[in-house]
């Protein structure tokens, strides 16, 4: 069932504001989720005020400017600085996005920054992704085949190779499925859109040889049928892919056998 | 699904009203509204079944402005769940996924169900009579 408000220990707090330096002219304000394990608080929301005349354009660069400078204790995932590692997946100005590609002019306003939505959080800006990636494991991810391994690859036509673009290109940043409502209030049994899409990638792949195990994994009233089309994640995928068509896809598939 | 003692993080409360969120939750508050119609509805078929003066009763209720406003509420909740239905039908056929699509049609949605909410109101009025 649905629970709309945040349990007790989960409550933001107002948190401390740290000053920009003297003489900085150019200032956005950033508001920042955070979460200490050690102190037995409540999460509290501390602002920061950033000289943008000494800061790189992305939100990502006003992010570790603020840990070198201003706060050490910020954490954060962060690793390739160019959208492709999926780390820095964080909720930005009210969507999920990555933080490395996400334009701070593109910002009205006070830059307020939330961990991923409705996740346990390890400690500020980093969610326990645990679940996300046991849902992943549960879908195989991998060529499964009954046919002997052949003496060189398995090979597919072009337009086979095809089916899978828009698809391969996901890079498990969690910024969909954190986005969706229906996972919010029934992620325990329901799959959710990236790894959802990441299911139609192996179903839609002609190498693959366990397509009807992989549609009859997915026939369960939670694991698939509660997408109910609601496209925050299509709205969301920062690498502008789309989920909600690749769902649709399964299960259409999943009518198509039955006749 | 919070492990150990761990906060959730904030949800539908930070998380910025887009079209696509917002015509879904519509479309299931319409529905729930909806199916609240349908029992006053049968209200309304018993109470005419029932005789002159129950039937005299719920107009009464239905013709006050109290009931004038619900009713108005439950054609708006027909249109737009209507049409928003036939969105979603398109997109179970596996059309309609470009996020341009949801905006155009989903603003679509709103302007053809307030324009047919108002032009039954209308029709009412000017045709029945008012109550």
């Amino acid at each position: 069932m649905a629970e709309f408000s945040l349990p007790k220990n989960s409550r933001v707090q107002e948190g401390r504001t740290f000053k920009a330096p003297e003489g900085a002219k150019n200032i956005r304000r950033f508001r920042i989720y955070r979460y200490d394990p050690d102190g037995g608080q409540n999460p509290r929301l501390d602002a920061y005020e950033v000289d943008m005349d000494k800061c790189g354009p992305m939100v990502l660069d006003a992010l570790l400017k603020i840990k070198n400078e201003m706060d050490a204790t910020l954490t954060l995932r962060r690793s390739c600085r160019e959208g492709v590692c999926g780390s820095c997946a964080m909720n930005i100005d009210g969507t999920n996005t990555l933080a490395c590609t996400h334009d701070i002019r593109d910002i009205k306003g006070d830059v307020e920054i939330y961990p991923l939505p409705h996740m346990p959080v390890i400690k500020d800006l980093v969610p326990d992704l645990t679940h996300f990636f046991a849902q992943y494991a549960a879908i195989k991810p991998w060529l499964q085949t009954d046919t002997p391994p052949p003496d060189r690859e398995r090979l597919q036509s072009k337009g086979e190779r095809a089916k899978l673009d828009g698809l391969y290109e996901c890079i498990l940043c969690a910024c969909c499925t954190t986005s969706c409502p229906s996972w919010w209030w029934n992620g325990d049994r329901y799959l959710g859109p990236a790894i959802l899409l990441q299911a139609y990638r192996w179903i839609v792949d002609s190498r693959d040889e366990a397509t009807g195990e992989r549609l009859d994994a997915l026939q369960d009233p939670f694991k698939l049928y509660r997408c109910h089309t609601i496209m925050n994640c299509t709205r969301t995928c920062p690498k502008g892919l789309n989920p909600a068509k690749a769902i649709a896809g399964i299960k259409k598939l999943m009518l198509e056998r039955e006749h | 699904m919070t492990t150990d003692n761990r906060p959730l993080s904030p949800h539908l409360g930070i998380y910025r009203w887009q079209i696509t969120m917002t015509m879904s939750i519509v479309h299931r508050a319409t529905g729930i509204w909806l199916s609240l119609g349908t029992l006053v509805l049968i209200y309304w078929l018993i109470a005419a079944a029932a005789g002159p003066d129950a039937y005299t009763a719920a107009q009464a209720l239905f013709g006050g402005w109290i009931g004038q406003i619900l009713l108005w509420i439950w054609v708006f909740c027909l249109f737009f769940h209507l049409c928003n239905g036939i969105r979603h039908l398109f997109w179970d056929s596996g059309r309609g996924f470009a996020i341009r699509t949801f905006y155009v049609t989903g603003y679509t949605v709103w302007v053809i169900a307030l324009l047919l909410t108002v032009t039954v109101i209308v029709l009412a009025y000017t045709l029945g009579g008012g109550a």
